[in-house]
């Protein structure tokens, strides 16, 4: 036992102390709220980035003259002469677009000097039937007023009701955090479990690996490897976890008072002045309230278990057999056969995730999903959160652990076996005898 | 010190030991011999208990092996290694103390046998920036700072260069006349007559000689004389007491190798010589280590 502690003692040191190890720790939550922050920053300032675009306008119906509203990225002008003459000179002019709309209002045109992009065509058609619903309205002698109230959306607030109350369920933010936890867990299995296939390929290539195994187990060797990388994995999601909070809190508050709240926040206004009254109504606050009653009502503690359990065991589960992988081989290079096998339940269960467990968390292919110990990593992060038996819960997790034990167990008869084969080549059938070989 | 006893061990479809069984005395240094593949390594890894056998049982000082016996063995694998990114004196310290020792312990034996071997300036530098010989010191230490009352040395000397081969035989010389065990495969057969006592010879998984090597040398002795003269030697009739296996001149001196036959001694021999020719040496030719393993192997084969 004793033995095991120094092999995870020298695991886990080794690679904390690695130059990379600290650099990538550091670097990846700056990048991470970098980018957010890059991303919210270009995407509230893109009207001043130069990047506006002129349509003008040749309204031939007399419903929209001054009426379309502009966006920050786009600007609307009303051209004075005819169709035929603004068209022709339209290549020549400074305007990017060219909206023609004829008196019947049929057969409205929007040309452009290049292809107009998904948000500008959207975004201008949203504008002409704002206001072309306004012009009808006001044909009808129909108040607006009257009509921003017939349109206003009846809300529907989701729940569950347990025995032990109501609780706000709301479908999104559940996914959310599923998918965010299951893409961590789906993520680190296999970056924790290639580190551990390198270090026992290091110590095969290096050939250090009889001398250790001349004094302790290779099963102690493979344990203390896997828990020390364990460790270190532990140790890299706890300080990016901490650094992201402490980053975007810090750096995000110092953003926010610069520019781009102050942008973003006209930028909702001006949006909701021009949407159809009856829309601006209902989005804002109403909403963002329910996301953060919703993030309230999640059981932080029971979430962050469930993660921590099933980032254990799962890692524990595979990293073993990424272990027997880099005991079977002589360089990297020979691991693609072996590891392919190894991600695919992985990766076939993050891509069912996106899709078939998120649409229906209770349906059989999910609950089985999530309780085959390969897959129920992943598939239970995201039943989690829409409420998972208790009993369903236990099965999975007990599964895991005998899986976990399981892997173990026949990666270790491998491994004990595979780093002592030097210059041989590894198939699935020499694997086989390894594992029967007796001790 | 050590006893082997029927040991077999098999490997899937082959058998790498045969009902092996060996006797090393304690302060000996003991050669275990045999071409590749003999079984070797095999024997090597069920001493460190990295492998066990199929049957047959291994005793140290009369004990059956167990694991606290690790820390009285060190190994020094033909396959050796350490860490590259790892510093010499870190690593030597992990290693030894995976065989027990503590850490204060550790730290004061790695500074004696740094200092010994003069490499104690590298002691923060990495293995991979170390040169080839250096690397081999260090590996050397770690073989042995838990001080083991035995040594199982894997073909010690291979990919040293001669300087330091020197040092470390003196060293494993040295441990040697302190107490220590050794055992010392190898197919290199020059440094079995200089080192070992005694030796056992493998083949395909059989032991096929064992002894201590005077008297395996002895045992090969088949009464050949070389003989240097100067003269005229008319070429020896059948009254001559022995049979002449090569004769040959260089530089003017005849160079003679003979066989005694049975019933004649070396003064028969001498007496035959003398009223002809000049003799300037004789002298008993005895098989070399490395003759006898070629004759050994290539009969049982």
């Amino acid at each position: 036992m004793n033995k095991i502690l120094l092999i995870i003692q020298r695991e886990y040191l080794s690679r904390v102390k690695k130059k990379s190890f600290i650099v990538l720790t550091l670097l990846v939550p700056i990048l991470f709220v970098g980018m957010i922050g890059a991303i919210g920053y270009l995407a509230a300032n893109q009207a001043n980035m130069g990047d506006r675009k002129l349509i003008a306008v040749v309204d031939e119906s007399g419903w929209f003259k001054d009426k379309l509203a502009n966006t920050p990225t786009i600007q609307f002008a009303y051209a004075s002469g005819s169709y035929e003459d603004v068209k022709t000179g339209f290549t020549k002019s400074d305007n990017d677009f060219l909206l023609y709309i004829p008196q019947s209002t049929k057969g409205i045109m929007l040309y452009g000097k290049k292809k107009a992009s998904l948000t500008v065509s959207q975004t201008v058609e949203e504008r002409i039937n704002a206001v072309a619903q306004a012009h009808r309205l006001a044909e009808a002698h129909i108040d607006s007023a009257v009509m921003a109230d017939v349109q206003k959306p009846l809300h529907m607030e989701v729940k569950q009701l347990t025995d032990a109350g109501e609780k706000d369920a709301d479908g999104s933010v559940t996914f959310i955090i599923g998918m965010v936890a299951a893409m961590l867990i789906y993520m680190s299995l296999i970056l924790y479990g290639v580190q551990v296939m390198r270090g026992v390929i290091e110590e095969k290539v290096s050939r250090i690996v009889e001398v250790v195994i001349s004094s302790v187990k290779p099963f102690q060797l493979m344990m203390g490897k896997i828990l020390g990388v364990g460790l270190v994995g532990l140790t890299q999601f706890i300080l990016w976890i901490g650094l992201t909070v402490a980053i975007s809190t810090f750096g995000g508050g110092l953003l926010m008072k610069h520019s781009g709240a102050a942008t973003q926040a006209k930028e909702m206004k001006m949006n909701a002045g021009t949407m159809p009254a009856a829309q601006a109504a209902a989005g804002g606050d109403n909403e963002m309230g329910e996301v953060m009653r919703t993030l309230n009502n999640v059981n932080i503690p029971y979430t962050v278990g469930c993660f921590l359990f099933y980032f254990l065991f799962g890692y524990l589960l595979y990293s073993a057999l990424f272990a027997a992988v880099g005991s079977a081989v002589d360089s990297e290079t020979e691991t693609q056969q072996f590891i392919m096998p190894i991600t695919l339940p992985l990766i076939f269960t993050f891509a069912l995730a996106q899709t078939v467990i998120v649409a229906n968390p209770d349906g059989a292919l999910s609950v089985w999903l999530s309780i085959i110990p390969f897959t129920s990593p992943i598939a239970m992060m995201i039943r989690l959160q829409f409420g998972v038996p208790m009993w369903q819960l236990g099965v999975s997790m007990a599964l895991l652990i005998a899986g976990f034990m399981l892997t173990v167990w026949v990666a270790g008869r491998i491994y004990r076996v595979g780093i002592l084969m030097y210059g041989k080549k590894a198939n699935y059938k020499e694997l086989a005898k390894w594992f029967m070989y007796k001790d | 010190m050590i006893s082997i006893r029927n040991i077999v061990k098999q490997y899937a479809g082959q058998r790498a030991l045969d009902d092996v069984s060996i006797e090393v005395a304690g302060g000996t240094v003991f050669g275990l011999l045999g071409p590749n593949g003999a079984g070797k390594t095999s024997l090597i890894r069920i001493i460190n208990q990295i492998t066990a056998p199929d049957s047959g049982e291994v005793l140290i000082n009369g004990e059956r092996l167990h694991s606290h016996h690790i820390g009285k063995i060190g190994y020094l694998p033909e396959e050796r290694g350490l860490y590259k990114k790892m510093e010499i004196g870190e690593q030597i310290l992990y290693l030894a103390r995976l065989k027990g020792l503590s850490a204060d312990e550790a730290r004061k034996r790695a500074r004696y046998w740094f200092e010994r071997l003069e490499i104690q300036a590298w002691w923060n530098k990495r293995i991979e920036d170390l040169s080839k010989g250096m690397q081999q010191k260090a590996q050397f230490v770690a073989t042995v700072i838990h001080q083991p009352e035995l040594l199982i040395l894997d073909e010690p000397f291979s990919g040293f260069d001669p300087v330091n081969a020197e040092l470390i035989k003196n060293e494993i010389l040295e441990l040697n006349r302190q107490g220590t065990t050794i055992i010392f495969s190898t197919h290199r057969m020059e440094s079995v007559e200089e080192l070992c006592d005694s030796i056992a010879l493998l083949n395909k998984s059989h032991k096929i000689l064992e002894g201590k090597v005077k008297d395996i040398r002895n045992r090969y002795r088949d009464n050949t004389f070389a003989v240097d003269f100067t003269g005229n030697l008319p070429t020896p009739d059948s009254d001559a007491p022995f049979n002449t296996v090569a004769n040959a001149e260089n530089d003017g001196i005849g160079k003679l190798t003979l066989k005694i036959k049975p019933e004649f001694t070396t003064n028969d021999v001498l007496g035959y010589l003398l009223p002809k020719v000049s003799i300037m040496r004789m002298e008993e030719v005895v098989p070399t280590m490395n003759e006898i393993f070629i004759q050994t192997v290539s009969k049982s084969n």
